[in-house]
């Protein structure tokens, strides 16, 4: 299992993020793209590569990562390779907040009031979680009060759209919801980012103690292993990451659930190693997905999350099949 | 002295699980702790590590976690393996209490590893393997600690003759080695024949200690147990097999 798997995968991330700099709707040559990338003033070209491409590339860079990232830690935490960063409520929060901007019009006003309403969304839904759980809930009551947070935060967002008085804006807030990188600015990498990098920061100090945690919390425990700081560190890590990503790209669903599951054969089983592979992997699948969505359909504006699930959904129905053949 | 209870008592929502049991545990003891299903043996392995809320004082549970992790290794009753690991990457989390030394860390996993019979499997996949070989892995796991005091719950269940042999022999040797071991055990002969010493336990309170043929006698099996048995004196040490229930 000493396959080089982390230089593979950053190469395979970075010729990706170059890919996503070089393909888009306005054919541009290479050596005009790049110039124009790395200098340039004023002009067409110098706006198409730094103000869209530039922003879009570094958006699916990141939010791939954070999602790959803090799902191969929920999964480590909870022990159960069907866990996703969604599952503690953070998704849906942070959904609904972007919802309600949207639905009050606060979006309209003011650029970042989506994203930070987001963001809100996530931090309230952090608070109740580890309020819910209590003190010193194990991870069955984190994941009780992660699916009871997600329940109540998709119902709210249904009435929202049900009482609706206005068409267009709920069909504004239902493409919203289905995930996109487009027409985002460098203002969202900037407010994005530092969530993001703080969130990463967080999730990759966990490794030793979710290595630990593979022969369960008692012995981890007994091996110097703070479960309750480990909580904590998950919690607030996978709040501050994903929330930021949905706040930016809304919901791109199951890279969480599938990277992790697809490279930890390939670190040999590890939640250390699988953390950082995690990242670039989630990373590789979401630039390769945006990459995708400009290519497959220029014209017609396919989401972001609606083909990470195209692509997600019959994985995890591969991944069901084959559990089912290990226990009959 | 590794280990010291005084007075715990362990609350649960409804009961008392472990009462006011004090208990003294020196270096170069196996201490079998005996006593039937629900006698609180399992919480008090647990509150003794304080891993459980509890009254009284433990001397490892006043410790920080991580000088805990160096004093005293534990075997949960729990197997579990989550994630297709490699054996020897699962003996090797055994060493992260203590500070990074790669050659010691080698050393430590491959003794364990050797210990447990377990050396033509360290590239094996941990979860393919069937749930005694696992068993003796996370056995390694804990040996693999290399801390004085050994706390295991059930070490030997689930194994097949040769493993519970082997896995008494090592606790025993790493007694005479000066360290302490701490397993429960269902199985009386097995405790009859290598511990130094036995604790018998009946709903949460300690009811005898001592050298096993003081422990194992018939009025407290009957009491306790429920069972009368066969005793004998052999070469090969004290012999004990249960034969009838009493009741």
């Amino acid at each position: 299992m000493n396959r080089p798997v982390l230089p593979l995968l950053a190469i395979l991330v970075a010729l990706l993020f170059a890919a996503s700099l070089l393909i888009g709707p306005a054919a541009l040559g290479l050596r005009e793209s790049l110039s124009a990338l790395f200098g340039g003033q004023g002009g067409p070209v110098v706006l198409v590569m730094q103000e869209i491409r530039l922003p879009r590339a570094i958006l699916g860079l990141c939010v791939g990562a954070v999602l790959g990232l803090s799902g191969a830690a929920m999964q480590g935490f909870l022990r159960n390779p069907l866990a996703e960063p969604g599952l503690i409520g953070v998704s849906s929060t942070a959904a609904l907040g972007a919802v309600l901007s949207l639905q009050t019009g606060l979006a309209a006003a003011f650029a970042l009031a989506l994203p930070l309403a987001a963001l809100a969304g996530a931090a309230v839904s952090v608070a109740l979680v580890l309020w819910m759980a209590g003190p010193r809930g194990g991870a069955l009551a984190l994941i009780l009060a992660g699916i009871a947070i997600s329940a109540l935060a998709g119902a709210l967002t249904s009435l929202i759209l049900n009482l609706s008085p206005n068409p267009f804006a709920a069909m504004e807030i239902v493409y919203w919801m289905m995930g996109s990188l487009a027409d985002r600015s460098m203002t969202h990498v900037w407010l994005a980012v530092p969530f993001m990098a703080a969130g990463s920061l967080l999730l990759l100090a966990t490794g030793r103690s979710l290595d630990a945690l593979t022969v369960g919390e008692d012995a981890a425990r007994s091996m110097g292993v703070d479960i309750r700081r480990l909580r904590l560190l998950i919690v607030i890590g996978t709040a501050a990451a994903v929330g930021a990503s949905v706040a930016v790209a809304g919901a791109i669903g199951f890279v969480g659930l599938v990277i992790p599951h697809l490279l930890r054969p390939l670190v040999g089983g590890q939640p250390s190693r699988l953390l950082p592979a995690a990242a670039l992997g989630g990373a590789a699948m979401v630039l390769a997905s945006d990459i995708a969505v400009r290519v497959v359909a220029p014209d017609q504006d396919l989401k972001l999350g609606v083909l990470t699930a195209l692509v997600g959904a019959p994985f995890f129905l591969h991944l069901l099949w084959r559990m089912r053949g290990l226990e009959a | 002295m590794t280990l010291t209870l005084q007075n715990l008592t362990v609350r649960r929502s409804d009961r008392v699980a472990v009462q006011d049991v004090s208990l003294t545990v020196g270096k170069g003891e196996f201490v079998g702790l005996l006593g039937p299903n629900g006698a609180g043996k399992t919480t008090l392995l647990r509150a003794a590590l304080g891993l459980l809320p509890h009254e009284g004082v433990s001397s490892l549970a006043v410790l920080s976690p991580a000088a805990r992790a160096r004093a005293a290794a534990f075997l949960p009753q729990t197997r579990e393996i989550a994630w297709p690991v490699r054996v020897a990457d699962v003996v090797a989390l055994g060493r992260a209490p203590h500070p990074a030394g790669r050659a010691g860390d080698a050393a430590a996993v491959d003794r364990a590893l050797t210990r447990m019979g377990l050396s033509d499997y360290r590239d094996r996949i941990a979860t393919a393997l069937s749930g005694g070989e696992q068993a003796r892995v996370l056995i390694a796991r804990a040996l693999a600690q290399d801390t004085p005091l050994l706390l295991a719950d059930e070490p030997v269940a689930g194994l097949d003759p040769a493993a519970q042999l082997r896995t008494m022999k090592v606790f025993a040797d790493l007694a005479n080695e000066g360290r302490s071991v701490i397993a429960s055990i269902h199985d009386l002969g097995l405790a009859a024949l290598h511990c130094t010493r036995l604790v018998m336990v009946e709903r949460g309170r300690i009811v005898a200690d001592g050298a096993p043929r003081d422990v194992l006698t018939d009025a407290l099996l009957a009491r306790v147990f429920d069972v009368r048995g066969f005793h004998a004196d052999t070469p090969d040490g004290p012999v004990f097999q249960p034969l009838a229930t009493v009741r």
